[in-house]
């Protein structure tokens, strides 16, 4: 698929602009702050619903304007389709696919899809295990919608449950009580700590349901992911150790109902800490995908440059993925070629350059390897021109 | 702001659910200009529903007397009884007509986000009803969201060992729609509660 025309209106520094795209590539150059990855982050938003480079909403929206708006016209297989996302922030968005609004916005979910790459992309590496699981579940939900659902479920009960096992620990300070209880409270006193033992194991039964079916669908990814990812590696720096996969966990099985069973063992051998500490101490949200570069974990082992390419890999083995599931991603890679040497420049740019479109930004024309000369954008001040 | 009792009137309102400022204002600015009669009866009905309207004290429905209509029906089948989270879930299988036996409505559902635990409930009121064995089927209709299952899951649980056939509403794909605009989780829902065409 490709973009071909991209408006944009109150989004960012762009009060409004206009862009007619081709497939191939296509590259946006100019000096820092003037308006480039702008551009790129509202595709990026258009694909997911969310910007690579803030949590909220709010700074989307361009000062003092009271909403932004994407246009995009996406070519697949010769059809086009014409989303309109509306930004309010604070509000629920709103969307358009072909100019008839669609019920909720997510329903415009999955029209376009893109692989991102950009300079944040390193704390995949470098960072918590948060960005990994984020990295796992964003790439899930991409590959199959319906795990945006069972990922708000699972974050849901915890947060149920979280809330549980913290009126365990703050033993039930001043509970609400309708007055049609007070009523017939005598005689009935064993509540209290039991209490919270009972719904507990409602609440474990749950976690499990929804955390298996989280963790059993991570598993099969990773299996997915690894070759790929040792791959794309080996081709970025090929001198460098082999790069390894290993999802961590306190549950790892093949089949849901061993990862629910697990779990479950888990959850009782956890209990006594989980009450003392008010927090749910078992289950994907803590689990992590372990990098690492021949025997070293590459968090605080690899290099910048080793790093980086690290984070490019996963990348390329998430465009691979998506690819093979049908319809080609857009492309997108916001600055990176400044961070690598000449070769592995030139050999990023050759694995991106049979994609239908890459779009690129660059603050130097001469960071763009000569691979990916396509079109143009020079982008200063907010004003973006073809050259 | 307008003067104090428009602006206390405007609050007031304000509180209801569903009624946000321009809503309440609206209403205010109407019960201004309307005849005096007419705001009486709607103070009176105001005020007479809390005086009058009670909470059955088998089943916990809403109800004029001391029991309410359905648990006074002796018609109604006293061996199912279909636990509810609130008084308008009653209405809303009532208008079924499907349904002939008896209600338990609950008052909420288990959400320790906003502090309501199973002794927030009325649970040890259903458990009285079920005590004495002449109930055989207990069907959980809370809602379908997360605390309506796991209360659901609560119940089950605990009344498991009284050895009676407890079911649970079935979720899935609404009469009359087409199968495309069923969101993914409903109809994954429905997927996982298929049942064998007998023909």
């Amino acid at each position: 698929m490709h973009v071909a025309h991209l408006s944009l209106t109150d989004f960012r520094s762009y009060p409004g602009v206009e862009l007619a795209l081709d497939p191939g590539v296509t590259a946006f150059v100019g000096p820092n702050g003037q308006g480039k990855t702008n551009l790129v982050e509202a595709l990026g938003y258009v694909a997911t619903h969310a910007s690579h480079r803030v949590a909220t909403d709010a700074p989307l929206v361009r000062h003092g304007a009271p909403r932004a708006v994407i246009r995009s016209m996406i070519v697949k297989d010769d059809r086009r389709a014409l989303i309109e996302l509306e930004l309010n922030p604070g509000k629920a968005n709103r969307a358009r696919v072909n100019r008839s609004p669609v019920s909720r916005a997510r329903d415009a979910l999955g029209l376009l899809r893109t692989v991102l790459f950009a300079p944040e992309d390193l704390a995949l590496v470098k960072g918590d295990p948060a960005e990994r699981r984020r990295f796992m579940d964003d790439l899930l939900v991409a590959r199959h919608p319906r795990f945006a659902g069972v990922r708000a479920d699972y974050d849901r009960v915890l947060k149920q449950r979280n809330a549980l096992l913290r009126t365990g620990v703050l033993a039930r300070p001043g509970k609400r009580r309708s007055a049609r209880r007070a009523e017939d409270e005598a005689g009935f006193a064993e509540a209290g700590a039991g209490d919270v033992q009972s719904t507990l194991a409602v609440w474990d039964s749950h976690l499990v349901r929804h955390g298996a079916e989280l963790l059993s669908a991570r598993l099969d990814l990773v299996d997915e992911l690894r070759p790929l990812v040792a791959k794309a590696y080996a081709t970025l720096a090929p001198s460098s150790d082999a790069v390894q996969l290993e999802y961590s966990s306190t549950a790892l099985g093949t089949t849901r109902e061993d990862l629910a069973d697990q779990l479950l063992a888990a959850l009782a051998e956890a209990r006594k800490s989980e009450l003392e500490r008010g927090i749910t101490l078992v289950g994907p949200h803590r689990d992590d995908l372990q990098l690492s570069l021949g025997e070293l974990p590459a968090r605080g082992y690899a290099s910048h440059g080793e790093s980086w390419s690290f984070a490019l890999a996963l990348r390329l083995a998430a465009y691979d993925l998506l690819r093979a599931d049908g319809g080609d991603p857009v492309l997108i890679l916001d600055d990176v070629f400044a961070e690598l040497d000449t070769q592995r420049r030139r050999r990023l740019a050759e694995m991106v350059a049979p994609a239908e479109q890459v779009l690129i930004t660059a603050a130097v024309p001469a960071d763009v390897p000569g691979e990916l000369i396509g079109v143009r954008f020079d982008v200063t001040e907010g004003s973006v021109t073809r050259v | 702001m307008y003067e104090g009792v428009v602006q206390n009137l405007i609050d007031e309102l304000g509180l209801l659910p569903g009624v946000g400022p321009k809503s309440a204002q609206r209403i205010a600015f109407h019960l201004l200009a309307a005849d005096p009669a007419e705001v009486k009866r709607l103070a009176h009905a105001l005020l007479e529903v809390k005086e009058k309207v009670r909470f059955c004290r088998v089943c916990g429905n809403v109800a004029a007397e001391q029991d309410c209509r359905i648990c006074r029906d002796p018609r109604r089948d006293p061996q199912v009884i279909c636990v509810v989270e609130e008084s308008k879930d009653v209405i809303a299988i009532e208008k079924t007509r499907e349904f002939r036996g008896r209600y338990h409505v609950l008052g909420g559902a288990i959400s320790p986000i906003d502090g309501v635990g199973p002794d927030d409930l009325r649970i040890r009121e259903l458990m009285t009803r079920l005590a004495d064995g002449a109930v055989t089927e207990l069907i959980l209709a809370t809602d379908p969201n997360l605390e309506g299952e796991a209360t659901a899951t609560y119940l089950a649980r605990l009344v498991k060992p009284m050895g009676l056939r407890v079911t649970r509403l079935a979720s899935g794909l609404p009469v009359g729609g087409d199968l495309e605009y069923a969101d993914e989780v409903t109809l994954g829902r429905a997927f996982e509660g298929r049942r064998l065409l007998d023909v």
